[in-house]
């Protein structure tokens, strides 16, 4: 046979392959030569055989076949063999594969070899893909090797036990007794890899982080050297020494310093030096600055060098590289929630920065211009994030209108404002706005009454101008429903009311059902809106055609609507004006709209909700779940204030499935296709007043719990649309001498209620009686049993925790029947 | 860092170096995503890249792109150097090297890799010490190689004369 052609030959063969086809019958043909090559068991050519078929795995064929060959050439004597034979390992042996193992012994003889090579060949394939049973069987070696003097095997004996420890994190206590010396070398490969390993030891377990930390002075020392000796031609890059290694110790001191006061301050002068002395003309200076900096935010370190930190990451921002401007935002980004005054002060470079080419920068200059909006700079900022929204990329869209009604949603300077402000979003961006928050925008324009005319008069100008906008026709459609009335009475206050004639107005609403530019969802708002009309406008007979013309309609959605508002004008006629009223201040069941896009450590996490709005209360509820098990567990659900009768209302019915289900994930477009299951209960929404009346059908108030000083008071109130809602207020004072801190009530009901925890005062009950704190507790008693309660109580008290348990059980009868 | 990969203008995969275990599946359909996501930047753009909760650093030289996935702990800054020292090193070992140099010595560049990275971490922060273990193995093949030369010939002499 002859032999086998060489390595390069083939590739240059391969190379003059002009199509795909022609290439795959090539290999084809190699493969087919280099199977009956293995078949035959030749030991001269398997290495190259072998390496013929890395080459072609490379270029995406299977290469299975191989992987015995690459244990056998393992197995080999030749360095050659083993060279490849590891390489062939590295790439077609992965752990999931079943020959795995058999390499086992193969590395362990040669973990073991006379020659440096060969064992740091070992070191190489064990370190980088060694699976846990093969770390397991040869930990023991690896940690002999990391005792060697010879600082080329100790590198990499460092090195392969990072890899161990992670594969097998039980096995790093057997490495510690040769990490005694690691740092006295001045091998600087030695070193490098010592802090690496150091590094992963700290970070997995606390124990051996406490032991490590006697290493700061070392460590510190090492880094003084670097930066004060002088050029070293074998470590510099661009007249800086090693800053790999740099690099890497100011890492270790990050994780060292760490919640640690004493270590913090035994690096404070070397973190200030590197800081001022690095020079930042080059990349790789910049590289240690960033480090640096992220070092000295992350430990305890005294506020000058914090102020230094971000003035290191100010000045980042004003740099022409690209690189250095993403990482500084990236690294304000994690510090902007302990540090924001100190990152304030960047503001406009950051904003300028929302102008720039790079996709990356911009998406990073707009996550941290929201987290940087507060109430003292809404408006300008404001100014600056709608520009950017005209302006932007259709993938920034969403996200920045999320942004933008968030930030509107907690900072509006006023009412006006606000919807001034949404509605440059809707025209602007109104198609990439979030699904969801168009329930969070009706709601918003429901409470803010004395807007609702100058709102429905600019809906209806946009709707004029622009209809493909589905969120916003969808909000527009909606408030004409609502507020038409005030519409064609040209009643807007706020500007220059428009004329507009009821019939325009249903021209319009009418226009919406017909186009095809309207999806499914906007002709159900559009058909509801028209049929609120009729309550508010004169016409409506032409009202009672336009619904009976959709009885027959092929969308289903769209037929049952109009059929159930035909019934209400033929047979419950009597009903419909109070189903159509005007519908009442809704409450804001959950605090986070549409998702936030706040980054805080690194990653997307969801933002702190906001304490502004009663927030819904999961973490108490967990608790209270705990102590619950021996009333019968109970969820802690938000109580849904108003929901229209099951029938012909799916308006309001719609709506409140949507406030029911907001969540942080954005649910599917709100189009439920049958009225959804409402409560059992029916509540009234059709009173226009506030849900909170203050007429208290005069339950007396009664003590629920005195115990070791605190007292506390429950006073009741009704919800006035629905009887069976009990709101009560806690009253909790202290008549110690010491002040109770970190107060937490928290309650349980039995499973027939529904208990809802608003955010309490305060969580210091003062001494003394000086004050007390209150929270707002809704119980939703639907069966109208007796109201029992299980309290539990934790606060600090003269330096010691405290927590009591008590039930409540004293109710006056008229807090629940 | 969890991998590193080397392809040209058009795709084409030159390097791969993978440091966590990855189902060969899923290999392919990184690499599909760095080659789209990367060829797909403007020319100007800066080297960072986000893709799934990892960070992604790539550079070009020439017609090769270097392209690395990092945690997100990791220095991208220190990233940039790494890839570069990497370069560094190819070429004092081919002298100016070209894409075509790693094309036909793809198991060089390995090698050099090999003494560079160890499970994703830098072993070796000197170039001097690293070309001196390069050529130091390089010697050794070509010894055994040497070797292995002689006694083939011997053999066939001794075959011929006996």
């Amino acid at each position: 046979m002859p032999a086998p052609i060489r390595l390069r030959e083939l590739i240059r063969t391969i190379r003059t392959a002009r199509t795909q086809a022609e290439e795959r019958e090539m290999i084809q043909k190699e493969c087919a030569a280099i199977r009956s090559s293995f078949r035959e068991e030749d030991n001269t050519y398997r290495c190259r055989n072998v390496a013929k078929l890395l080459y072609m795995h490379m270029l995406g064929y299977p290469a299975h076949f191989g992987q015995l060959e690459c244990l056998k050439l393992i197995a080999s004597q030749k360095f050659t063999d083993k060279r490849i034979g590891y390489l062939g390992a590295m790439l077609l042996l992965d752990e999931r594969q079943d020959v795995h193992l058999l390499m086992t012994n193969c590395i362990k003889n040669d973990l073991n070899h006379s020659t440096q090579y060969v064992q740091g060949l070992a070191l190489c394939t064990l370190g980088c893909m060694g699976s846990s049973e093969m770390c397991r069987d040869l930990a023991g070696e690896v940690e002999k090797l990391l005792k060697t003097s010879n600082s080329y095997l100790r590198k990499k004996a460092a090195l392969c036990a990072v890899h161990v420890i992670r594969k097998v994190p039980e096995l790093m206590e057997m490495f510690l007794p040769a990490t005694k010396n690691l740092l006295s070398e001045k091998n600087h490969g030695v070193l490098h890899t010592s802090v690496v390993l150091l590094t992963e030891m700290c970070e997995r377990s606390p124990d051996m982080l406490l032991h490590f930390r006697k290493l700061v002075p070392q460590l510190v020392r090492i880094l003084k050297n670097l930066i004060m000796s002088g050029y070293s031609p074998e470590h510099d890059v661009s007249g800086i020494s090693d800053p790999f290694l740099q690099v890497r110790i100011l890492r270790l001191l990050r994780i060292l310093g760490r919640s640690d006061d004493d270590s913090s301050e035994a690096m404070n002068d070397i973190l200030a030096q590197v800081a001022t002395n690095t020079e930042t003309s080059k990349n790789v200076g910049n590289a240690i600055l960033y480090e640096t900096v992220l070092t000295i935010m992350d430990i305890k370190s005294e506020s000058g060098l914090r102020v230094l930190a971000i003035n290191i990451l100010g000045r980042f921002l004003l740099n022409n590289d690209k690189n250095i401007r993403y990482v500084a935002l990236t690294s304000l980004l994690k510090t902007v929630q302990t540090d924001h005054n100190a990152v304030q002060r960047h503001r406009s470079t950051i904003v300028d920065c929302l102008k720039d080419l790079d996709v990356s920068i911009k998406r990073r200059a707009m996550e941290l211009s929201f987290a940087l909006v507060n109430g003292n700079n809404i408006r300008g900022m404001m100014k600056e994030l709608l520009y950017f929204l005209d302006s932007c990329d259709p993938e920034f869209k969403a996200d920045c209108a999320s942004g933008v009604f968030l930030a509107a949603e907690k900072y509006a300077p006023s009412k006006r404002w606000h919807i001034d402000t949404i509605m440059r979003v809707l025209t602007t961006a109104g198609s990439y706005v979030r699904d969801d928050s168009v329930p969070n925008l009706i709601q918003l324009i429901t409470n803010s009454v004395e807007m609702h005319a100058y709102t429905v008069q600019r809906l209806y100008k946009a709707l004029l101008d622009d209809i493909s906008q589905q969120p916003l026709v969808q909000v527009s459609s909606w408030c004409i429903g609502e507020y038409g009335d005030l519409l064609v009475s040209g009643q807007c206050e706020e500007e220059e009311p428009i004329q507009v004639t009821e019939d325009e107005v249903l021209d319009v609403l009418e226009g919406l059902l017909v186009s095809n530019l309207s999806t499914p969802v906007t002709r159900g708002y559009s058909l509801t809106a028209i049929m609120k009309l009729s309550t508010r406008f004169s016409s409506v007979n032409r009202i009672k055609k336009v619904v009976s013309i959709y009885g027959s309609s092929i969308d289903v959605e769209l037929q049952q609507r109009a059929v159930e508002y035909n019934a209400l004008f033929k047979k419950y006629d009597h009903m419909r004006p109070a189903l159509l009223e005007r519908m009442p201040i809704m409450e804001k069941t959950a605090s986070n709209g549409p998702t936030e896009i706040v980054q805080t450590n690194g990653e997307t996490e969801p933002s702190v909700p906001d304490t502004k709005h009663p927030p819904l209360v999961t973490q108490p509820a967990n608790q209270a779940n705990d102590l619950l098990d021996l009333l019968g567990g109970n969820d802690v659900v938000p109580v849904i204030q108003t929901t229209l009768p099951t029938k012909p209302a799916s308006a309001g019915g719609e709506l409140l499935d949507l406030l029911g289900d907001l969540s942080l994930s954005g649910g599917p477009a709100p189009a439920p296709s049958v009225p959804v299951s409402q409560p059992p209960f029916l509540l009234d929404g059709l009173s226009s007043q506030p849900l909170f009346n203050d007429i208290s059908a005069a339950i007396p108030p009664m003590t629920a719990y005195s115990k070791n000083g605190l007292k506390i008071e429950f006073t009741f109130e009704r919800a006035n649309p629905n009887p069976n809602i009990a709101v009560i207020t806690i009253h909790a004072t202290n008549t110690t001498e010491d002040d109770m801190t970190e107060f937490v009530f928290q309650a349980a009901v039995p499973k027939t209620f529904q208990l809802q925890l608003l955010s309490p005062s305060s969580n210091i009950v003062p001494a003394l009686n000086h004050g007390s704190v209150t929270q707002v507790i809704r119980v939703l008693n639907p069966q109208k049993q007796q109201l029992r309660m299980r309290v539990k109580l934790t606060y600090t008290h003269k330096g010691s925790p405290v927590q009591d348990l008590a039930e409540v059980n004293n109710f006056p009868p008229q807090s629940w029947q | 860092m969890h991998f590193l990969l080397l392809f040209s203008r058009q795709g084409k995969l030159r390097l791969q170096k993978w440091f966590t275990p990855v189902p060969e599946r899923e290999k392919k359909k990184i690499v599909r995503d760095m080659t789209t996501m990367v060829l797909g930047r403007k020319p100007r753009s800066c080297n960072f890249l986000h893709w799934k909760d990892l960070k992604i650093v790539y550079k070009k030289y020439a017609s090769l792109y270097f392209c690395c996935g990092l945690d997100a702990e990791e220095n991208e800054l220190l990233a940039l150097e790494v890839l570069h020292r990497y370069v560094e090193l190819l070429d004092k070992y081919f002298g100016n090297v070209c894409e075509l140099d790693i094309i036909f010595n793809f198991e060089k560049a390995y090698f050099i890799l090999d003494e560079f990275l160890l499970g994703g971490e830098v072993q070796e922060t000197s170039k001097q010490v690293l070309s001196r273990s390069i050529e130091a193995s390089d010697m050794l093949q070509e010894v055994c190689f040497g070797r292995s030369c002689l006694l083939s010939v011997l053999s066939i002499i001794f075959s011929v004369v006996l």
